[in-house]
């Protein structure tokens, strides 16, 4: 949400941003993302260049990127105004407070669960 | 600003003063956006509960050892994640022709929008294809709802953890797999069908009469984020 998007759209429905150009752009970082991923996936992690349990946070990191691409690309809420921006996206945290409770849950699970 | 308006008469135009939308945004893409974060709770919450169930798991199906097959081709085993790269590769790819449908719309370019929808919805069929061979390939090897495969099969599908502990969690595995992928097939399926109905009134002229692709855009939306979910749906049963 930069503050460009602040600015005053002269007509309703018309947007600067995506010309033919940057949407290839874009496409290009998707796909670079996703074979970085899959160097992880099939070659680093197996080979045990990086070890497993650092691969997960990498993995959930880009996937974060990807979504920001889409959304503010691909979907163009970063020409959107900021409000809707907000509107938006400020909910999303309700879903990070239920990563943290279920997290949290899932501890206490694996004490309930029958000892083989 | 003439001298003799007051500071308090002066008509104000910031975006929140009052006498037209603040968002600047046609209510119909104003309440598609609210749609899509309401249809982001529903699958955060669906792939929240697999990561508490799979979090607080002895075991798990490893993904390079569950999908490791090709279907369509020879190789059933060692290719892990190739199949899942090319249905991944296929959705970003349908979300570019969409982008592009848009794109053209503002240009009001008919043919351009035509074709770029007419992709989109290609790849929309080709990508819900591979999702029924990776179900079917799955299938036949005894996953489902409530079935797994049996103790000597499942033997091949987890790295380390007790025997004993197989089943229960091969089961939920199972479970989820199938409902959260099946549940983001079907919005990629209904993204289809909506889809063909926006290219059929692109094809009969309706946005050309009215003078906006504005509904491409609408649907384009929807369209980004069936893809956004893969992302995820992708990151968190293929590769974690």
């Amino acid at each position: 949400m930069s503050s460009e998007s602040t600015g005053a759209h002269a007509e309703h429905g018309e947007h600067e941003g995506m010309t033919r150009k940057k949407i290839w752009v874009v496409f290009g970082v998707l796909l670079l993302i996703t074979v970085i991923e899959f160097i992880f996936a099939l070659y680093l992690v197996p080979k045990e260049y990086v070890p497993a349990h650092w691969a997960n946070p990498v993995y959930i990191v880009l996937t974060l990127v990807k979504a920001f691409f889409i959304v503010a690309y691909f979907m163009h809420l970063k020409f959107e105004k900021v409000g809707l921006a907000l509107a938006i996206i400020v909910p999303i945290l309700f879903i990070i407070g239920l990563i943290l409770v279920l997290t949290n849950e899932s501890h206490y699970w694996v004490d309930l669960r029958p000892k083989l | 600003m003439s001298a003799q308006v007051s500071p308090i008469d002066e008509v104000k135009s910031t975006p929140w003063s009052g006498g037209k939308s603040p968002f600047d945004v046609e209510y119909g893409k104003m309440m598609m956006w609210f749609f899509l974060l309401s249809d982001a709770f529903t699958f955060s919450s669906l792939l929240i509960s697999y990561g508490a169930l799979r979090f607080s798991s002895a075991s798990w199906p490893a993904p390079d050892l569950v999908f490791q097959s090709v279907p369509l081709t020879s190789i059933e085993h060692g290719a892990p994640l190739v199949f899942v790269g090319l249905m991944t590769f296929i959705l970003i790819m349908s979300s570019v022709t969409m982008v592009l449908a848009v794109e053209a719309g503002h240009r009001m370019a008919k043919k351009e929008v035509l074709w770029w929808m007419l992709a989109t919805i290609i790849g929309g069929f080709t990508f819900l294809g591979c999702q029924a061979l990776e179900w079917t390939h799955l299938h036949h090897e005894g996953f489902w709802w409530g079935s797994i495969p049996n103790v000597e099969e499942l033997k091949h599908l987890f790295k380390g953890g007790k025997e004993a502990t197989y089943g229960t969690y091969a089961q939920q595995f199972a479970n989820l797999f199938f409902t959260i992928t099946g549940f983001h097939g079907f919005h990629v399926f209904s993204g289809v069908v909506i889809n063909i109905i926006i290219t059929i009134n692109v094809l009969v002229g309706t946005y050309a009469k009215r003078g906006s692709y504005l509904m491409v855009e609408k649907v384009g939306l929807y369209w980004h984020f069936v893809d956004l979910v893969w992302v995820f749906v992708f990151t968190f049963f293929y590769l974690v």
